[in-house]
């Protein structure tokens, strides 16, 4: 078993994220948030499972419905408000929005609004490290089961492959692409099964079982550590609320909802920790109020951030940043 | 000054950024045993290794957004994309992703990616192996676009292309490779978004780019012995535009026409025609005209394809008519 409070951090990770998405749908319904909020709520057992296994120096690459992804991996809650609402206190002055939350500092190259965009980038990144000899630093690129029909998926695992870089391909399967039913729309018997087209390992998870996940992608990490190339993994899940905030879901039956409801991550994770006297009823009812704070209070920073002044229009279209490296 | 080739002077500029900066790598297809298509990245990998001169699978796409990916967190990728035509195959990359990638990012991380690549007609390659496609480009915020004519340019734009810390689309032509021009000795680099006044004159002032700079230059000797004077300028860069020196020629001659191989509808003639005349309306005396390719799919036979592209009777028609509009009057 993992040590008590590396189990404890992944359980407030996990309702940190939960927590979030539910503040963001509330401020996309006021009108706060504009745009679209892909919200991850159900799925927080494959953010939190993946990026325990990961450091500061690891990078991620993410997709539309990131922000699971960036709180796994550490980011600042009161930058992703900023960002979100639209402030010039975001993480990309308010120029990026929901869907291209990004932290360089730690290692999140980018959420990306285009399906299966970032998985080209991943594969770049982890080319980066074998030329600076960094073996060491893995990079975990995030992607749904849509984007694992997109072209970029196949031009990646196999450049990944031919040069054994060290990436992990997190297929996050919540079955639904928009309207669209992964088992229609995806050939084959699973998506982790395409791995054996590019002669690497692959392994369907279950993605709403955060330990099953972590076990998983730490297998996967050692190999890329030891240089032994990429992986495939396909997290099974399932996406509880609409493709964005305002989806009618007239594709999908309630039941199936419900179903799927009942295998709540967190609540599953919770129940091994209290069968496992890792945590008690008391603890927890401490940890969800410490952790609705903590989203009350970004939500706090963020209206207290200023919008961003007209002045920054016309910057940072071209230039030069500190540090890429 | 010694003469080299076009391929010769970019191999060059590749050797040199290669040796200085140990972050500098190519990709692409083709580029180690083969030397790329066009004999650009000759004897590199050779020199430099596998893991600086990657050949990689037929995967547009994936070439491009690996070079982000790299160039996000410190390489200096060099990617080439065999002809502009297959840059359709990478254009969620280039647009959606190398472009933008700063300004959405808020900052935190730019892409020092160099794209190059190579279009145009003259080799009978038909409709998807000879498009001019540079203005869709520089429709695009976050990109630069570099058109180099003549080898000296070559190298010394792409030096600095390599050193800059924004995405530079480096577009060649496929009839200039073997072309030979001066090139100085020694390091020496050309900054972006400055054109040149490659001949001076009085009469009408030429703009134009790539392999029309060619063209145009024999034209403009023909024009000459006709009693017409012509300057002739050379954008060089497209994105960002060196306006100052093309108005200032305006000032001086009061015509203008502006040559390039790319169809003329939608085209980047346009947009300098429109930005001279915002500003400089006082000084036109003539409309202005613009020298373009046909509205049409690049053909293959031989006299179609000619005729689909500006040819010097073409330029020197459109000289004529823009100095008589004025000296006729």
């Amino acid at each position: 078993m993992l040590p008590a409070e590396k189990l404890i951090g992944m359980y407030e990770k996990m309702l940190t994220i939960r927590f979030f998405e539910e503040k963001a749908v509330f401020l996309f319904r006021s009108g706060v948030i504009g745009g679209a909020v892909h919200p991850s709520i159900g799925q927080e057992a494959v953010a939190v499972g993946t990026c325990e296994n990961l450091s500061n120096d690891d990078f991620i690459t993410s997709t539309h419905r990131g922000h699971g992804h960036c709180i796994a991996k550490g980011a600042d809650i009161n930058r992703m408000m900023a960002e979100i609402i639209g402030k010039s206190d975001g993480y990309c002055r308010g120029k990026g929005g929901s869907m291209h939350i990004a932290d360089r500092s730690i290692g999140i190259l980018g959420s990306n609004g285009i399906v299966g965009a970032g998985i080209p980038i991943a594969v770049g990144a982890a080319f980066r490290n074998k030329y600076k000899k960094e073996n060491d630093r893995v990079v975990v690129c995030f992607f749904g089961d849509g984007g694992a029909n997109q072209g970029t998926f196949h031009e990646s695992l196999n450049m990944a492959a031919i040069w054994k870089l060290s990436v992990i391909f997190l297929c996050e399967n919540n079955v639904w692409a928009i309207s669209t039913r992964s088992d229609y729309a995806s050939s084959g018997k699973s998506i982790g099964g395409r791995a054996c087209a590019y002669g690497i390992p692959g392994a369907v998870v279950d993605g709403n079982d955060v330990l099953g996940v972590y076990s998983a992608v730490k297998k996967a990490v050692d190999r890329c550590r030891s240089g032994e190339g990429p992986t495939l993994l396909e997290c099974k899940t399932y996406r509880i609320e609409g493709h964005f905030v305002g989806d009618p879901r007239v594709y999908c039956k309630k039941e199936e909802v419900d179903v799927w409801k009942k295998r709540c991550p967190i609540l599953a994770f919770e129940d091994y920790l209290f069968k496992n006297d890792v945590l008690t009823e008391e603890a927890s009812k401490s940890i969800r109020g410490r952790v609705k704070k903590k989203v009350e209070d970004a939500v706090q920073f963020a209206e207290n951030s200023p919008f961003p002044s007209i002045d920054t229009l016309e910057k940072d279209v071209y230039g030069s940043t500190a540090d890429n490296a | 000054m010694r003469q080299m080739s076009y391929s010769e002077a970019l191999n060059e500029a590749l050797r040199e950024e290669m040796q200085r900066d140990e972050n500098v790598y190519l990709l692409g297809e083709d580029l180690g045993d083969y030397g790329g298509l066009f004999r650009v990245t000759k004897d590199l990998q050779k020199e430099f290794g596998k893991m600086r001169v990657v050949d990689t699978p037929i995967s547009e796409s994936g070439i491009i957004g690996f070079g982000v990916g790299s160039a996000i967190t410190g390489l200096r990728p060099v990617a080439e994309i065999l002809y502009i035509d297959f840059i359709t195959l990478a254009m969620d990359q280039v647009v959606n992703q190398a472009a933008k990638y700063r300004y959405m990012t808020g900052n935190q991380v730019h892409v020092p990616l160099v794209i190059r690549t190579q279009g145009g007609t003259g080799r009978r390659n038909a409709a998807q192996h000879s498009q001019s496609l540079e203005s869709w480009f520089v429709h695009v915020p976050g990109l630069k676009v570099v058109m180099p004519s003549n080898p000296e340019d070559a190298k010394g734009l792409l030096k600095t292309a390599i050193r800059d810390d924004d995405p530079v689309l480096f577009i060649e032509h496929k009839n200039l490779y073997f072309k030979r021009g001066p090139v100085p000795e020694g390091e020496y680099m050309i900054p972006i978004g400055k054109a040149t006044v490659f001949k001076e004159g009085k009469d009408v002032t030429i703009i134009a780019t790539s392999w029309m700079m060619e063209k145009t230059i024999q034209a403009a000797d023909q024009l000459e012995k006709e009693g017409i004077s012509v300057e002739i300028i050379d954008p060089r860069t497209l994105q960002p535009l060196d306006i100052e020196t093309i108005d200032s020629s305006v000032d001086k001659t009061g015509c203008v026409v502006i040559v390039h191989e790319a169809c003329t509808t939608g085209g980047f003639g346009a947009e300098v025609a429109s930005r001279i005349m915002e500003t400089h309306f006082a000084s036109l005396k003539a409309p202005i005209e613009r020298v373009g390719g046909a509205f049409v799919p690049i053909p293959y036979s031989a006299p179609l394809e000619n005729a689909s592209i500006p040819q010097i009777e073409n330029i020197m028609s459109a000289v004529k008519r823009v100095f008589s509009y004025h000296t006729s009057k």
